[in-house]
């Protein structure tokens, strides 16, 4: 076996050391009952010709030939190349947790440069490296409100991602703690009104989506004064990150929960992925998650270590802030590079290509008899259409043409079932965009 | 010193700047394509409120400047690929180059989570073939691929005890933990609204049976447990174990970090627990990237496959695969989409290079190579137990500690010798704690040069205990101050303000 | 090392009664095992408390212990000193290192409490296991 740097001859020398004669010998302490006998029912091994073949294989079933108008919450975006050429580099993606600091200043450095870089962005005071993905990101900062404010309610509003509500559900259900919905007005932006007589002293935070599920960009200050008025936090999730090249940040929110897939992450069927939480500073010690802090060393050079670890799983224990051990540091430090790579200047011309391409084809889709759009906000690379058809069906329809039109929002709003939410980010070509227009006039037709 | 090194570890002695020192305004390091649709005016079409004018502090530097800096930062970190990685519990063994081009492949990496089944069979045949195989070397009945790494799995594990519980009426009230335990499983354990309480190791290194007769009732959901347990040290009366926690009407949980010890040998489903996690960024090569992305699959025993978390992968009977949300009594979502794909891809990669000799063989190599360490160094370092070790093994450093050297500063002095650490100060319950796992990964030769560098460190804490009461020695970097990063955590750069003209 | 004046508990706490307000403390052997302290979590004044009641923390780098009240009372006062300066725990654990004042319920409280010599037994017993 190619992956064992040991011969036969080494195997036997290193035995007769242990006075031992076979290799069964060395797990005489299992007793023999819960030994398995027979060899594992796996596939025989494969030589490394053979693994490709069978991935690639695999690949070819997929989508790779379609356009995908498809954001919820994973985006496509052009991916510098040196990101890969950086994070192969054994020595960053081989390496372990950054515990012993003197040998993992690469890490750590990266990972300073990463937190830097989300503040920055979010206008936040401090953020961690990181979660694993935005929904937990997002449950982590609802219990961080919780945990702060000592208070035991959350109110949710309905234009977050569904999956991201569902694993806020998952995470925080349990006795002591409510979860209540907060409705959409007509704009398809969170419903103030309704908001206002849900706020109350038991609320520790309002979680809100920025751009929000529909693609709509919602009114921050005005909720987050909203919100302080009754002692409760603003907890933000964005999950279109590159929205934030051109918007402003939301300072004003007290928890950001971000996902960072966007920023030079593939897609990849789901992940990984990484999440990040950037809050004020003065709640830091509430805050899970990995951070990296700066310090000197014994001659006054400049070092990175691990911060703040009495808040974690193997020094707090039973009284973490979260379980959470793993963070996600080499899709951080795609981040980090993806960011200097775009830089000032690239990151705000990437989020107005993405801005033009989605205007483009709401413009287009909005002359299509049958089609409408039905919110009023402004929107940033995603956008809902309703049609005068079954969403579902048109959607299926398109398909062997080439086209994933977006997603029909019934699969998990099933009352909407004439709406499609559609994504055009900087990578979708103006023929394609021309095509699928062309291509949905047809279908709709009766 | 210089005669006991023979292996030497690389740190560039260079100072690397932070990027945002290096920015340069009007640097850049990418160009679009020109666009092809007509500018969208961000102002008319966001409104103006919602607009930013800048990023301020936001790096502008070139692609070269980020290739250098990003290379010089590299080089001052250790990985697998520069050398042996001892630490206990956390499995560094080889991460396959394949695993890493297959993960890339387009076609795969390109692959949106919610793009239709039905153009997705190549992701979820990928899938379903690492359920099976995975359910094959644990013996359990059914599988999430879902969570994202082995906290997220313990903790899908504890919902899942907690779900099934309260299908019987009550979702009791305490988890026990062995005090060997990693952080992770308390933590977890009350995040999930249980109390944890510990059941301690009898001098044999492993559970405390009589321990765990009294405290088991029916206020106790489970049983969360390591095995091999966090000292190397098998549970022999596992099955016992199970039997007293089932006939009380709680559940097992095994925490599977260190399957590097059974895969291929034994199966937790055969001891009869009813859950297990698994760590693919441990047993099965996926990287450990710095500290993750890894995942954690859960397996569980039929009683509990109702409640796995959504989606589930379904095959049906005409071979094509589908993903299905319908399950009434599942815990709900762990998380967005249905995993880390990118990682399942890896784990999959592993164990078809492998097959089920190469799991076998792996297996005994790790444990070979651990016995074998534990053998050369056990007269000079303290083994607080004597009973027989698989994969790991732990020793103290009370001997060192005679001469004030401990398993913090042997360990410093140990990257001196081009190694990184082993785990220090775990688990818990020995004091002085220095946790081996060397992985099948390493060679008979740079196993023996580890262990003359122990040998060498523990003759230097004889001899010349300053020298390990300072190192490391030889890093870019000498030990780093904790405290004032603690006391006064600075956790991003800021720009150094101009001089206030006012003044 | 440990003032006669004081009474001490177990768990390493220190109380100084005057009047009826009780300055309470970690003691010297507390500071010295936790190492460097980094941070300390307070209380919030006014917060009542019973008789071992944990009201706050302790931290170093590597290990975080609570602080238990060691009578019932109230809490009238919280050293915000710490807050900018926790090595003062450290320096002067017995004096300006204290961390909360406590009106007591019940003054004779601290009657039950170890007194120093006891207390100064106590640490060698543990430190000998």
């Amino acid at each position: 076996m190619r992956y064992l740097p040991k011969s036969d001859s080494d195997r036997r020398e290193m035995l007769r050391t242990l006075g031992l004669s076979s290799a069964d010998q060395l797990f005489d302490s299992i007793p023999a009952e819960l030994r398995r006998k027979q060899p594992l029912a796996l596939p025989r091994a494969l030589s490394e010709p053979e693994i490709l073949d069978y991935f690639r294989q695999h690949a070819a079933e997929n989508a790779a030939g379609h356009v995908k108008l498809l954001g919820a919450g994973a985006y496509d975006h052009f991916r510098p190349v040196v990101i890969d050429a950086l994070i192969s580099r054994g020595e960053f993606f081989t390496a372990y947790t950054p515990y012993q600091a003197e040998i993992s200043q690469g890490t750590l450095q990266a990972i300073f440069e990463f937190q830097t870089l989300l503040c920055q962005l979010t206008g936040q005071e401090v953020a961690n490296a990181s979660m694993y993905d935005g929904s937990t990101a997002l449950a982590e900062a609802a219990l961080m409100a919780l945990r702060i404010t000592g208070r035991s309610r959350v109110l949710v509003a309905a234009n977050i991602h569904p999956e991201y509500r569902e694993v806020m559900q998952t995470y925080l259900a349990g006795p002591g703690v409510t979860l209540a919905e907060v409705p959409v007005a007509a704009s398809g932006q969170v419903d103030s009104a309704a908001l206002e007589k849900l706020l109350n002293e038991t609320v520790a935070a309002v979680a809100i989506q920025s751009p929000n599920f529909f693609g709509c960009i919602e009114e921050i200050p005005a909720l987050a004064e909203q919100t302080h008025r009754h002692g409760a936090l603003l907890v933000t999730a964005i999950a279109e990150p590159v929205s934030l090249g051109l918007l402003r940040a939301p300072a004003e929110a007290d928890i950001v929960a971000l996902e960072s897939q966007a920023f030079g992450l593939p897609t990849s069927y789901g992940g990984p992925y990484a999440g990040v939480i950037a809050t004020k500073e003065k709640f830091v010690r509430s805050l899970p998650g990995r951070l990296a802090g700066q310090t000197t060393d014994r001659d006054g050079r400049r070092g990175f270590v691990l911060a703040l670890a009495t808040r974690e799983q193997h020094i707090r224990r039973e009284k973490a802030t979260s379980n959470i051990c793993t963070n996600q540091a080499l899709c951080a430090l795609a981040v980090t590079i993806f960011l200097c790579v775009y830089g000032r200047r690239g990151l705000r011309e990437l989020a107005e290509q993405n801005l033009a391409k989605a205007g483009y084809l709401a413009a287009e889709l909005a002359k299509l008899k049958g089609v409408r759009l039905p919110y009023t906000a402004p929107f940033f690379n995603e956008f809902v259409v309703e049609l005068d058809a079954d969403a579902a069906e048109i959607h299926r329809r398109l398909l062997p043409r080439k086209f994933v039109a977006g997603v029909p929002l019934s699969r998990w709003l099933p009352e909407r079932r004439g709406a499609l939410l559609l994504c055009a980010t900087e990578t979708a070509k103006r023929g394609d965009l021309d095509s699928f227009v062309a291509a949905l006039r047809e279908v709709l037709q009766p | 010193m210089s005669d006991a090194i023979r292996k030497a570890a690389p740190h560039v002695s260079q100072s690397e700047a932070l990027i945002f020192e290096k920015s340069t305004p009007g640097k850049q390091a990418f160009a679009l394509p020109p666009l092809d649709v007509p500018a969208a005016d961000p102002a008319r079409a966001l409104g103006a409120a919602h607009l930013r004018s800048d990023i301020e502090g936001f790096p502008e530097v070139s692609e070269i400047e980020i290739i250098r800096h990003f290379t010089r930062l590299s080089t001052w970190n250790y990985g697998v690929d520069t050398g042996m990685y001892p630490l206990g519990s956390c499995t560094m063994k080889y991460n396959p180059r394949v695993n890493e081009v297959v993960a890339r492949l387009p076609g795969l990496a390109t692959e949106h989570p919610l793009q239709p089944d039905e153009v997705s069979q190549g992701c979820l045949r990928i899938l379903r073939d690492l359920e099976r195989c995975l359910l094959e070397i644990t013996g359990m009945d059914a599988i999430t691929l879902q969570p994202a790494a082995g906290a997220h799995g313990e903790m899908t594990g504890v919902r899942l005890i907690r779900a099934h519980l309260t299908a019987q009426g009550d979702p009791r009230r305490v988890i026990l933990v062995p005090d060997s335990a990693h952080g992770t499983n308390p933590a977890t354990a009350a995040m999930s609204g249980y109390r944890v309480e510990n059941i301690k190791s009898n001098p044999a290194g492993q559970l405390d049976l009589d321990a765990l007769r009294q405290r088991m009732n029916g206020d106790v959901a489970g049983l969360m447990i390591t095995n091999p347990n966090t000292l190397g040290i098998f549970e022999v009366r596992i099955r016992e174990i199970c039997e007293m926690v089932h006939a009380a009407g709680g559940l097992v949980y095994m925490d599977g970090a260190n399957m590097n010890a059974l895969a291929g040998i034994a199966r937790p489903g055969d001891f009869g627990v009813d859950i297990v996690h698994l760590n693919l960024h441990k047993t099965f090569s996926t990287p450990h990237g710095g500290g993750g992305p890894g995942a954690g699959p859960v397996a569980v025993k039929k009683i509990l496959e109702p409640y796995l978390p959504v989606p589930r992968l379904v095959e049906l009977p005409d071979g094509r695969l589908r993903l299905v949300s319908d399950r009434p009594q599942s815990i709900g979502r762990m998380r967005a989409f249905v995993g880390n794909f990118g990682v399942l891809a890896r784990a999959l990669a592993y164990i078809l290079a492998n097959g089920p000799d190469g799991i076998r063989r792996t297996t005994e190599d790790a444990v070979l190579n651990a016995n074998y360490i534990r053998k050369q160094l056990e007269g000079i370092y303290e083994l607080p137990y004597p009973s027989p070790t698989l994969h790991e093994c732990v020793f103290s450093d009370r001997r060192q500690m005679k001469n004030n050297v401990s398993t913090m500063d042997i360990a410093k002095r140990l990257i001196d010798f081009g190694f990184h650490p082993y785990t220090v100060a775990f688990p818990l319950i020995v004091h002085g704690a220095l946790m081996i796992e060397p992985t099948e990964s390493e060679s008979k030769e740079e196993l023996d040069l580890f262990i003359e560098a122990m040998k060498a460190i523990a003759r230097e804490a004889e001899t010349h205990a300053e020298m390990v009461r300072h190192a490391p020695h030889t890093t870019r970097v000498q030990r780093l101050d904790e405290v004032t990063a603690n006391r006064k955590p600075i956790l991003r750069w800021k720009p150094v303000p101009p001089p206030d003209a006012a003044d | 090392m440990y003032p006669e004046n004081y009474r001490y508990t177990r768990e390493h706490e220190w109380i100084c009664v005057e009047g009826g307000v009780g300055a309470v403390g970690i003691t010297h052997h507390a500071q010295d095992k936790l190492g460097d302290i980094v941070f300390v979590e307070l209380p919030a004044v006014g917060r009542k408390l019973s008789a071992q009641e944990a009201f706050g923390s302790v931290e170093s780098v590597k290990a975080v212990s609570d602080i238990y009240s060691p009578v019932a009372g109230e809490v009238t006062e919280v050293n915000a000193a710490l807050a900018d300066h926790p090595e003062i725990l450290n320096q002067d654990p017995h004096g300006a290192g204290w961390i909360i004042k406590i009106k007591l319920t019940d003054p004779k409280a601290v009657d039950a409490l170890l007194r120093a010599r006891d207390y100064e037994d106590f640490v060698r017993s543990e430190d000998a296991t």
